[in-house]
C-alpha cells in the first residue's frame, strides 16, 4: 500500500515538475516569438527590427513585459467589469491547456529517471487539441462583447464565426490522419511515423496527406487569428477589434495568448504532419532522451517562421472571400480528401 | 492612345485559370520574394545605417542649420543690410541693426551690426537664398543638423545658436559651401 | 477521491444550471450554461468515457454555445427589452416543466441498475469500443440518427436559399 503511494506521489510530483517546465518554455517561446515576430517582419521588409536592448535586441522582450505591466490598466466605464477581464484570462487559459498531450520526446533517462515527456498521453489526445481550440474563442467574444464598443464586438463576431468555420474543415482533415493512423492519441500518431521508406524519405503523414496537410495548415492560420485570416483585430476596419478597448497586462494576455497558440498550433503540425519528434537518422533517446524534444522544437520553430513568414508576405483576405475559402473550398476538399483516403485503405490494406 | 515605354499592360477581365485560381503557385512565388529578402538582411546587407552610432555622409553643399560667420580676427561679418530678410521667401529672417560703439572694433568688423538676429527655424524651408543675397560672406548653411525641441519658441534661433565662436576650435568649416555660393554669383 | 470528485462535480452543475435558468443577463445565462457543460464532462470522465466527455465540450460548448452567444450578441439583449411575462405563464411554465420532470425520473428509476452495472468496466468509454458498439449493436439507430441529420441539413440548405425553385 505504501508502496503504491510512493508511486503515485513520484508520478504527481514528475508530473507537476513537467508541466511547470512545459508552462515557462511556452511563455519563453511566447514571449521571443513577440521578437521574433519583429525580426522577421523587418528583415522581410528590408528593415533591421529591435536591436537596441541588448545586443541584437534580445532584451527586448522584457522591456516590453515591462511595459505591458506599467501601462494604466483601464476598464471602460458602461463595459461589464467581471466579463471585461474573465475574457483575457479565459483567452490565455484555453491556451495553455493545450500543451498538455503534445509528446515532447519518448523519455527522459537522465539522472536515474525515467520521465515521460508528455504531461498526459490521453488516447483522445488529437480531440482534446480541437476540443480546446474551439473553446479559444469564448475568451475573444466575452472579451469584446464586455467592450461595450461596436468595433470591439464586429472583432468577436468575425472572430467567433471564422473560428467555426474552418475548425470544420480542420476536423474533416484530421480524419484522414486519424484513418492512416489508426489512433487518435497523439503519442500513436507520432510514434506511427517512425521510420523511411526506400530509406531516405521519413515516413511523414505530410507525403500521404499532402492535400490534408494544407488544409489544417490554412485552417491552423485562421485559428490563430493569423494574417491573411486576421480580420478579427484588422485595424484599417476596426481600430484593433475584440481588444479595442484593452489596455496594459490584459491586452498583453490577448497578444501573448496568440503566440502561444502559434507555437501550440505549430507543434500540432509537427506531431500530426512531420513525424513529432522523429527524425531519420536520428533515435530521440539519445542525449537521455534530449534528442527527441530537440527535434520537435526545431520543427516547431520553423512552422513557427512560416506563420510569420506568411503573415508579413500575404495581403489580408476579405471577409466574403474568407467565408467562401472557408465553406466552397476548404471543407468540400476535405471531404474529398476523406474519401480518397478511405478509398486508398480499403484498396492497398 | 500609343504607349511610349512600351510597358503598359492591358488590363482584361478575363476568367481565371486553375492555377491562379487555387492561389497557392502565386502564394508560393510572393513567399518566395519575401525569402530572398530575408537572407540578403540576414547576411546583414541592410540599407539601414545604426544612426547615432554610424553617420551616412552629407553632400558637400547640404543645406542644414545656418551659421553667422567671423572673419579671420574673430569680428563679426553680418552688417545687418537686411538683404538675407528681403530674400527670404519663407520670412523667416528678422534683425535689429545696431551702430558700433568705440572700443567695439574687435567685435564688429562694419560700422553697422546686427544686435539681434533671428532665424524662424520652423519657416526655413533651407532653401540658401539668404546666403546667396549675403553680400559680406556672413550667413552659410551648414551640414549640422538642427537640434529638435518640445517647445515651438525654442525654435526662434538668435545669434547665440547662429554666430559661430570665436575660438579656432568652435570655428565652422564652411569652405566647400562658400566656393559654391561665390561661384554662382 | 472519485466519491468526492464526483459530489464536487454533481455540486457545480447543479449550481451552474441554476444561475444559469435564474440569472437575468441572457450573455451570464449562456456562460453559466457553458460551465454546466464542463461539470457534466468532468462526470463523463469519472465514468471512463473520455471520448464522450471532449466531443460533448467540443460539440456542445465549443459549438453550439458559441452560435448562441452569437445570436445574443447580435440581437445585444438586455434586462430593459425583456418583456413581462405573466403569471399565468409563469403557471403553464411549471406545469410543464414539473411534467417533463415526472417522465425522466419515471423513465431513470428502472433502469438504475444497469447504468451502475456498465460503469463499472474500465475501457467502456475508449473510442475503439465506443466504435465497434456503435456499428455492431447500435448500427440501425447509428444510421438513422445519420439520415436525420442528413435530412436536417437539407433542410437548412432549402431555409437557406428560400427562392429555390421545387
Amino acid at each position: 500500500m505504501s508502496a503504491l503511494l510512493l508511486f503515485i506521489s513520484a508520478v504527481i510530483i514528475e508530473k507537476t515538475a513537467l508541466v511547470l517546465v512545459m508552462f515557462l518554455i511556452t511563455l519563453g517561446i511566447a514571449a521571443y516569438s513577440t521578437y521574433g515576430e519583429r525580426k522577421v517582419a523587418a528583415f522581410l521588409q528590408d528593415r533591421l527590427g529591435p536591436d537596441r536592448a541588448g545586443p541584437w535586441g534580445i532584451l527586448q522582450p522584457l522591456a516590453d513585459g515591462a511595459k505591458m505591466f506599467t501601462k494604466e490598466d483601464f476598464i471602460p466605464k458602461d463595459s461589464n467589469k467581471w466579463l471585461f477581464i474573465l475574457g483575457p484570462g479565459a483567452f490565455i487559459f484555453v491556451a495553455l491547456m493545450t500543451s498538455a498531450v503534445i509528446p515532447w520526446g519518448t523519455y527522459f533517462t537522465g539522472f536515474g529517471l525515467n520521465v515521460d515527456l508528455q504531461v498526459a498521453d490521453v488516447n483522445i489526445g488529437i480531440l482534446y487539441v480541437m476540443g480546446f481550440v474551439s473553446l479559444g474563442v469564448y475568451g475573444i467574444m466575452i472579451g469584446g462583447w464586455a467592450s461595450n464598443n461596436k468595433y470591439s464586438l464586429f472583432g468577436a463576431i468575425r472572430a467567433s464565426s471564422q473560428m467555426i468555420s474552418y475548425e470544420l474543415a480542420m476536423g474533416l482533415s484530421i480524419i484522414s490522419v486519424i484513418l492512416i493512423t489508426g489512433t487518435l492519441s497523439l503519442r500513436g500518431i507520432a510514434d506511427g511515423q517512425a521510420g523511411t521508406w526506400l530509406g531516405f524519405i521519413p515516413q511523414w503523414n505530410v507525403f500521404l496527406q499532402p492535400l490534408g496537410f494544407i488544409i489544417f495548415f490554412v485552417c491552423a492560420l485562421a485559428e490563430t487569428n493569423r494574417a491573411p485570416f486576421d480580420l478579427p483585430e484588422c485595424e484599417t476596419e476596426l481600430v484593433g477589434g475584440y481588444h479595442t478597448e484593452y489596455s496594459a497586462m490584459k491586452l498583453g494576455s490577448f497578444l501573448f495568448a496568440e503566440y502561444i497558440n502559434m507555437f501550440i498550433s505549430s507543434a500540432v503540425i509537427s506531431t500530426v504532419y512531420f513525424g513529432g519528434y522523429n527524425f531519420p537518422g536520428i533515435d530521440p533517446s539519445w542525449l537521455w532522451g534530449l534528442m527527441g524534444p530537440v527535434v520537435i522544437f526545431a520543427k516547431t520553430f520553423f512552422f513557427i517562421f512560416v506563420f510569420m513568414w506568411i503573415r508579413w508576405t500575404l495581403p489580408r483576405f476579405r471577409y466574403d472571400q474568407l467565408m467562401h475559402l472557408g465553406w466552397k473550398s476548404l471543407i468540400p476538399l476535405s471531404i474529398l480528401n476523406m474519401l480518397l483516403t478511405g478509398a486508398g485503405i480499403l484498396c492497398l490494406g | 492612345m500609343q504607349s511610349l515605354s512600351n510597358r503598359s499592360k492591358l488590363v482584361v477581365n478575363k476568367e481565371m485559370t486553375f492555377m491562379e485560381r487555387i492561389y497557392l503557385p502565386a502564394i508560393l512565388k510572393g513567399m518566395w520574394t519575401t525569402l530572398k529578402h530575408f537572407f540578403r538582411n540576414v547576411t546583414g546587407k541592410t540599407a539601414t545605417l545604426r544612426y547615432p552610432e554610424v553617420k551616412r555622409d552629407f553632400a558637400p553643399v547640404y543645406r542644414g542649420w545656418h551659421v553667422l560667420k567671423r572673419d579671420e580676427q574673430g569680428r563679426e561679418n553680418c552688417t545687418a543690410c537686411g538683404l538675407c530678410a528681403v530674400a527670404c521667401p519663407a520670412e523667416a529672417i528678422t534683425m535689429t541693426a545696431a551702430e558700433r560703439e568705440k572700443g567695439e572694433e574687435h567685435l564688429y568688423r562694419e560700422e553697422k551690426y546686427a544686435a539681434v538676429y533671428e532665424i524662424n527655424m520652423l519657416r526655413c524651408i533651407f532653401c540658401g537664398l539668404c546666403e546667396e543675397a549675403c553680400p559680406k560672406e556672413a550667413i552659410f548653411l551648414t551640414d549640422r543638423i538642427v537640434p529638435t525641441d518640445y517647445v515651438r519658441q525654442n525654435f526662434v534661433f538668435g545669434k547665440d545658436m547662429l554666430v559661430e565662436g570665436v575660438e579656432p576650435e568652435k570655428r565652422i568649416n564652411v569652405k566647400v559651401r562658400q566656393k559654391h555660393v561665390t561661384e554662382k554669383k | 477521491m472519485s466519491q468526492y470528485l464526483f459530489l464536487t462535480l454533481a455540486l457545480v452543475s447543479v449550481a451552474t444550471a441554476l444561475l444559469m435558468v435564474l440569472s437575468r443577463n441572457p450573455v451570464h445565462s449562456v456562460l453559466y450554461l457553458i460551465a454546466t457543460f464542463f461539470a457534466i464532462a468532468g462526470q463523463y470522465v469519472l465514468l471512463n468515457a473520455q471520448f464522450l466527455a471532449i466531443v460533448h465540450i467540443i460539440v456542445y460548448a465549443g459549438a453550439i454555445m458559441v452560435l448562441f452567444l452569437f445570436v445574443l450578441m447580435l440581437l445585444n439583449l438586455n434586462n430593459a427589452t425583456e418583456p413581462q411575462k405573466s403569471n399565468a405563464w409563469k403557471v403553464t411554465g411549471a406545469i410543464a416543466s414539473g411534467s417533463l420532470l415526472l417522465v425522466m425520473v419515471g423513465a431513470l428509476k428502472g433502469s438504475s441498475a444497469a447504468v451502475a452495472q456498465v460503469a463499472h468496466k474500465a475501457d467502456v468509454g475508449l473510442v475503439q469500443n465506443l466504435g465497434r458498439v456503435l456499428f455492431t449493436d447500435f448500427v440501425v439507430p447509428f444510421e438513422i440518427a445519420g439520415i436525420l441529420f442528413l435530412a436536417a441539413m437539407v433542410g437548412a440548405v432549402l431555409v437557406g436559399k428560400r427562392d429555390i425553385k421545387l
